[in-house]
C-alpha cells in the first residue's frame, strides 16, 4: 500500500486532532466541569437520591470517559478506513 | 468449614490457577518477554489491563478513603479513571504504531540521546520502585489478616509466587495470569457489594442503590447518611470539599496525567496486534475498571452508614461495650479498630471531636476488608475477598517489575552498556535483572522506608512530572529537542520530589521536613499528593524555553514523529523478530 502524501498526512492530523479536542473538551466538562467547578451549582439538581454534581463525580463523569474512549476508537477507525492506513 | 480453611482452599487455588497458566504460557523469545508477542487480543488486553492497574490501593484502601472523605474522595475516582481518555487518544496509539518495548526506548530515541533514554529510565525507577513498594505491603498485610500467618512470612509467600510467574514466562504469563486475576478481584469486590446493597437499598445494582431509598421507607440513602454523619459533628457527606475545590483540581489532574505516564500501563498497549487495537483496548480497561470503580463509591458510602448504625443504635445512644459484635472485637484483634472509654460510661462515644470521640482507631482498610463480616455474608464470600485483594496485589506488583526489569535489561544493558549481546543473552538479562527487582521490592517491603504510607499517590505525581510531559511533547511537538526533554525531566519530578520533601522530610525520615505539613504552608493550598499537576507545568514550560534556544531537532526526528503518526505499517511480531535476528547476529 503506498504511503500517504505529505498533504493527505497532514490532513489526516488535523482530523485526528480535531476530533481529539472536542472529545477533550467534553472530558473536561464532566470531570472538572461539572464534578469539581460547578458542583455547588449543579448539587441543586437531582438525580434520584443522588445530588447532580456529587453523581457526576462519583459516577457519571466515569460513564462518559468510557463512551468517549469508544467514540473515539470507531471514528478514528473510519478516519484510517478513508485515508487508507488501516493496518489490516 | 471454618473460615480459616476456607481461605486457605480459596486462595491456594487461586495461586495454583495462576501457576498452572504460567507454566503453559511462558516466554520462549525477548518478545514474549516483553510484549507477550503482540498478539494479545484487545478485550483480553484490556481485562489484563484492568487488573495491571487495579493495585492494592484500588481494592482495599480506595472505598474506605472515600468513605471518610466522603464527596473529596471523588479526586481518587476520577482521576484513576479518566487517565485513561487521555492515554487513550494521546499515548496508546502512538506509542503502539511506534513499536518497540520500553517507554525509555521511546523517549531516546525521539530526543534522538542515550542521556534522554538514561533519564528516562531513572525516572521510571523512582515512579515504579515508590509503587511497587505499596503492592508489597499489601501482599504481606493481605496474607497476615486472612490466612493468620506472619505479615514477614507473608510476603515471601508472594515474592516466590509473583517470581514464578513472572521470571519464567515475563509479559506473556504476565498477561495471562493477569486475565485471571481481573475475574478473581472483581468477583470478591462485587459479589459483597450486591448483597450489601440488597440489605440497605433493596437494589441489586450497587450504582443505583447508593442514589436509591432505604428499604420500607421513602428516605433516600445518601440524605440519611448526611443527616447522621453531620448530628455526629462530621461535615455532611456529599458536599465536604477537600481542603479546596483547586486543591481538587490538581490532585485529579495529577492521578489522570500520571496514570497516562506510568510505564506499566503504558506498555501494555505494546502487546496487541494494531493501533486500532491499541485504541479500542484502552475502552475495554476502562470498562473493565469503572466495574469496580463505580462501585466502589455505593460501598463507602453505605459500609459508613453500616458503621455509625453500629456505633449509634438509636440518637444520642451508643454502642454498649458489652455488645459490641463479632466482627468488632475479630478487627479489633489486629489492631485496626480500637476504643477507650473515655468517660467511663460502658460505651463507646462515636463522633467527630477529637476530644469527646471514644473510637479512636478506625482503619480505612476495614471499610472493604471487614464489609462480608458486617453484612453477614458467608464465609467463603470472606474468603474470596481475600484472594481478591491478594490478587489485587500481585497483579500490579508483576506488572511493575516487568516495566523495572525491561528498563535495566533492555534500555541500560543492551541499550547503553552491552549493545552486541544476543537475543539469548538479553532473554538471561532481563530474567536476572526481573529477580533482582524482586528481592529489592521484597527487602523495600520487609524493610519498609518511612514514606511506606501513602506512596501511591506520590507514585503518580512523579510520572505526571517527568514521564507524561516528555510523551506528549515527543508526540504533538517536531521542535521540543534533546536539550529541552531532558531539562523538562530533571526539573520537573525535582520540583515534585522537593515540594514533597519539604513538606514530609528528606526521604520522608521524619524531622527532616524543613516547613511544617500544614494546608498554611503548602503552595496555593495544593497538597504534596497532588503537586504532580505542578510539576507537570514546570517541564512543559522549562523544555519549551530550552528548545527554543537549542538547536532544532535533525531530519531523522521529524521523520520519526510523523511516522507515528498515522496507523499504518506498524511494526508487527513477525518484522520485529527478523530485527532482532539481523541485530544479534
Amino acid at each position: 500500500m503506498p504511503r500517504l502524501t505529505e498533504e493527505r498526512a497532514k490532513e489526516y492530523w488535523r482530523r485526528n486532532i480535531s476530533l481529539v479536542v472536542k472529545l477533550l473538551l467534553i472530558w473536561f466538562a464532566v470531570s472538572f466541569g461539572c464534578g469539581i467547578l460547578l458542583v455547588d451549582v449543579l448539587n441543586e439538581f437531582h438525580l434520584g437520591g443522588f445530588k447532580l454534581g456529587f453523581w457526576f463525580a462519583q459516577q457519571g463523569s466515569i460513564y462518559v470517559f468510557v463512551a468517549l474512549i469508544f467514540y473515539y476508537a470507531r471514528k478514528m477507525a473510519a478516519l484510517d478506513h478513508e485515508f487508507g492506513v488501516d493496518d489490516e | 468449614m471454618d473460615l480459616r480453611t476456607l481461605t486457605y482452599l480459596v486462595v491456594g487455588a487461586s495461586f495454583a490457577l495462576y501457576i498452572g497458566i504460567a507454566f503453559w504460557t511462558r516466554a520462549a523469545s525477548t518478545r514474549d518477554f516483553y510484549v507477550a508477542g503482540g498478539g494479545v487480543h484487545p478485550v483480553l488486553n484490556g481485562m489484563a489491563t484492568a487488573a495491571d492497574w487495579m493495585s492494592a490501593a484500588s481494592f482495599i484502601s480506595m472505598a474506605g478513603m472515600i468513605a471518610f472523605m466522603g464527596y473529596g474522595g471523588s479526586v481518587f475516582l476520577m482521576g484513576w479513571t479518566g487517565g485513561f481518555v487521555i492515554l487513550a487518544m494521546l499515548v496508546a496509539p502512538y506509542l503502539r504504531k511506534y513499536g518497540k518495548y520500553t517507554v525509555p526506548e521511546f523517549i531516546g530515541d525521539r530526543y534522538y540521546s542515550t542521556s534522554a533514554r538514561a533519564v528516562a529510565v531513572v525516572c521510571l525507577v523512582i515512579c515504579s520502585v515508590t509503587y511497587v513498594i505499596g503492592q508489597m505491603k499489601g501482599v504481606g498485610v493481605a496474607f497476615s489478616r486472612f490466612l493468620e500467618v506472619e505479615y514477614d512470612t507473608g510476603l515471601y509467600i508472594g515474592m516466590v509466587i509473583v517470581f514464578f510467574y513472572a521470571v519464567l514466562g515475563g509479559m506473556k504469563s504476565i498477561t495471562y495470569t493477569q486475565i485471571a486475576q481481573y475475574c478473581v478481584l472483581i468477583m470478591a469486590y462485587t459479589i459483597p457489594a450486591i448483597f450489601i446493597s440488597l440489605q440497605l437499598s433493596g437494589i441489586a445494582a450497587p450504582q443505583m442503590g447508593l442514589g436509591g431509598t432505604l428499604v420500607n421507607t421513602d428516605v433516600y440513602l445518601l440524605d440519611r447518611l448526611d443527616q447522621v454523619v453531620t448530628e455526629l459533628g462530621f461535615r455532611e457527606y456529599t458536599t465536604d470539599v477537600r481542603l479546596s475545590g483547586l486543591n481538587m483540581f490538581a490532585f485529579t489532574l495529577s492521578l489522570m496525567i500520571g496514570t497516562a505516564g506510568l510505564p506499566h500501563v503504558i506498555i501494555r498497549f505494546f502487546t496487541v496486534p494494531n493501533v486500532r487495537d491499541a485504541r479500542s483496548s484502552a475502552g475495554w480497561a476502562l470498562v473493565f475498571i469503572a466495574i469496580l470503580y463505580t462501585t466502589a463509591p455505593a460501598v463507602a458510602g453505605m459500609a459508613r452508614l453500616n458503621l455509625i448504625d453500629t456505633m449509634r443504635p438509636a440518637p444520642g445512644q451508643y454502642l454498649a461495650i458489652d455488645e459490641r459484635p463479632q466482627w468488632f472485637r475479630n478487627w479489633e484483634k489486629t489492631g485496626l479498630l480500637g476504643f477507650e472509654d473515655k468517660n467511663g460510661d460502658g460505651r463507646i462515644t462515636y463522633v467527630a471531636d477529637a476530644a469527646e470521640n471514644e473510637l479512636t482507631t478506625v482503619d480505612q482498610d476495614i471499610m472493604v476488608l471487614a464489609n462480608p463480616e458486617i453484612a453477614r455474608l458467608p464465609n467463603w464470600v470472606i474468603a474470596l475477598v481475600a484472594a481478591g485483594g491478594l490478587a489485587a496485589a500481585l497483579s500490579t506488583a508483576a506488572g511493575l517489575l516487568l516495566a523495572i526489569a525491561s528498563a535495566i535489561s533492555h534500555d541500560m544493558l543492551k541499550g547503553m552498556i552491552f549493545p552486541g549481546i544476543s537475543e539469548k543473552q538479553e532473554l538471561l538479562a532481563s530474567r536476572i535483572s526481573m529477580a533482582l527487582a524482586i528481592a529489592g521490592a521484597g527487602y523495600l517491603g520487609l524493610n519498609p522506608p518511612g514514606f511506606a504510607a501513602g506512596t501511591v499517590a506520590l507514585a503518580f505525581g512523579l510520572a505526571a512530572s517527568s514521564i507524561f510531559p516528555a510523551l506528549m511533547m515527543g508526540i504533538f511537538s517536531l521542535r521540543v529537542t534533546r536539550e529541552g526533554a531532558i531539562a523538562g525531566m530533571v526539573s520537573g519530578i525535582g520540583i515534585t520530589l522537593f515540594y514533597v520533601f519539604q513538606h514530609k522530610g528528606i526521604m520522608f525520615i521524619p524531622g527532616t521536613a524543613f516547613l511544617g505539613d500544614i494546608p498554611e504552608n503548602w503552595f496555593f493550598g495544593i497538597e504534596p499528593n497532588a503537586f504532580g499537576a505542578v510539576g507537570a507545568l514546570v517541564n512543559f514550560a522549562v523544555a519549551f524555553a530550552v528548545s527554543r534556544v537549542t538547536v532544532a531537532p535533525p531530519l531523522a526526528v521529524r521523520q520519526l514523529v510523523e511516522n507515528i503518526r498515522t496507523p499504518d505499517h506498524a511494526p508487527r511480531a513477525h518484522d520485529l523478530e527478523l530485527v532482532i535476528h539481523e541485530e544479534s547476529r
